[in-house]
């Protein structure tokens, strides 16, 4: 019994939906071996939101497509409700930047590009379920070529919602908006996080975006990469931006990655 | 600055003074060089007149249309998966691109002799050449339509469960088809290109025969040039046919990176 309840202690991260066990990266580049992850560890609870901060070029979309399922890591494994991750799966859609929408495809069949398995007549419900969701009724027979660049994001998002995933890969989804158009898209996607209960696991080099969007942010180190420390955002959403607490979160990742946050 | 209106005017004013130009300065000069080779613009307007006379014009046209599509259609039919297969499968292409660079510069026409041989005198012969001058832009155009088609399309076609088949269907088509109509147009006007010359061997009819007949039997130089006339302007409705496919929703896309 003892044994077993050791046994049972160990096994803990198979509480985790999303469990990484030492992931370690190495690319050869010309000959020439570079290591991009070292030794990765990190849980991820069901339905909890955690975003992956860290420099461009540290490794950290490398490491959400091996989590994603498209890369092989070196060495350690992904596990997914307790199972290695060996390939892309339906069940956890990865959502890039807006250019992952198909310009060949109207709004609404974007949307339902993934439910072709379904009856015409769900397929059209689910369409038109998050159409509304993510706040394109009325452009459901526009091509992606006529709608902004927060409009495709909307699109993506929706298709990947539609069919119905347990997790959602966000690749710096929001890094090609402007400003303005970035912020309502957080609002956003909290809104849907939080009516759909997916898991997430968004990569930006943001860090005030980490911090208005997580429950954990992970801050990654430069190449190769490492995790530095993991920063529990214990603030309730919606999150006030001048609140004391917010800066003092912002300013010890700051701190963190050793930016001074003075210009 | 000049008006919406004024704009359209000029589009139509200005070709049609160019073409007054170049009748007048074509009439000038058969009437200064008295040469009795080449017809003058109402010799060759009289001979079309002549043609429909006859009623044969009409069969003709139609039958080097019947024939351009044929072989065009069979060019795509057997061009498209080829390109598809070769463009998907790096492998694949590198071991074939010789063989296809090898080929494609090879003028239909060299192959006149062996279609004759294979085909002897029949439709297919013709329909043959027409079909080498289309399948190997056709191809061409397909690989590389496919091969630059951006990997995150196909990573998400993955990502939604899909099958090879399946993502070659539902996301590298219609993902290299603009790209893949350019090489479809290209491929309509060498199609049409080809028909005079392959319409000069085991035919007796269509524009191509219209023109080497016209010499052979009595140096009538009038018709000559008007069947040059009617190849021209039919392969300018041809193109301008093809154009519009460029149009469609689903493409159009493709197409507009200077404007957007």
């Amino acid at each position: 019994m003892v044994v077993k309840s050791a046994l049972a202690a160990n096994a803990a991260p198979e509480a985790a939906k999303v469990a990484i066990w030492g992931v370690s990266m190495t690319f050869e580049t010309d000959g020439k071996p570079i290591d991009v992850l070292t030794m990765l560890d990190l849980d991820v609870r069901e339905g909890e939101f955690v975003c992956v901060l860290g420099p461009s070029g540290c490794g950290k979309s490398t490491l959400l497509n091996i989590v994603g399922g498209f890369l092989r890591p070196t060495r350690g494994t992904v596990l997914i409700d307790g199972e290695p991750v060996v390939g892309p799966d339906p069940r956890r859609i990865f959502v890039f930047q807006e250019r992952g929408v198909f310009p060949w495809l109207t709004v609404e069949g974007n949307i339902g590009f993934g439910l072709a398995s379904l009856a015409a007549e769900e397929r059209a419900r689910r369409i038109a379920y998050y159409v509304k969701l993510v706040g394109l009724s009325g452009f459901e027979k526009v091509y992606p070529q006529e709608l902004s660049g927060g409009m495709k994001q909307r699109v993506e998002v929706a298709r990947a919602l539609a069919v119905n995933p347990d997790v959602l890969y966000l690749d710096e989804p929001f890094g090609a908006l402007d400003s303005i158009t970035r912020l309502i898209m957080r609002g956003e996607l909290l809104r849907i996080w939080e009516a759909e209960k997916k898991t997430i696991l968004f990569v930006t080099h943001d860090i005030e975006e980490s911090v208005q969007l997580a429950d954990r942010v992970v801050v990654m180190s430069t190449r190769p990469a490492t995790i530095r420390r993991i920063v529990e955002i214990d603030m309730p959403h919606p999150r006030d931006l001048s609140s004391r607490r917010y800066i003092e979160l912002r300013d010890s990742i700051f701190e963190e990655i050793g930016l001074a946050h003075k210009i | 600055m000049p008006t919406r209106s004024d704009r359209g005017v000029e589009r139509v004013l200005l070709p049609i003074a160019a073409a007054v130009v170049v009748l007048v300065v074509w009439t000038l000069a058969v009437q200064i060089s008295h040469t009795n080779v080449f017809p003058s613009p109402g010799k060759v307007v009289l001979g079309i007149r002549e043609l429909m006379g006859k009623g044969v014009l009409w069969l003709y046209v139609l039958d080097s249309l019947r024939r351009v599509l044929s072989g065009y259609l069979v060019a795509l039919v057997l061009g498209i998966p080829t390109g598809l297969a070769l463009g998907w499968y790096p492998r694949l292409a590198s071991a074939f691109n010789p063989v296809i660079q090898i080929c494609r510069p090879i003028s239909p026409l060299a192959w006149m002799p062996l279609a004759i041989v294979w085909f002897g005198v029949s439709e297919a012969a013709p329909t043959f050449l027409i079909f080498l001058g289309a399948f190997f832009p056709t191809v061409v155009a397909t690989m590389n339509g496919v091969k630059s088609v951006p990997s995150i399309y196909i990573q998400a076609g993955r990502n939604f469960g899909l099958s090879a088949f399946a993502i070659l269907r539902t996301v590298v088509f219609p993902a290299a088809l603009p790209q893949v109509l350019t090489g479809f147009r290209l491929a309509l006007g060498i199609a049409w290109l080809v028909v005079v010359a392959a319409e000069m061997i085991a035919v007796d009819s269509g524009l191509g025969y219209l023109i080497i007949d016209s010499r052979n039997a009595g140096k009538r130089y009038d018709l000559v040039v008007a069947g040059m006339l009617l190849i021209g302007i039919i392969g300018l409705g041809l193109d301008t046919l093809a154009r519009r496919l460029e149009k469609l929703k689903s493409v159009r896309w493709g197409f507009q990176a200077e404007t957007a």
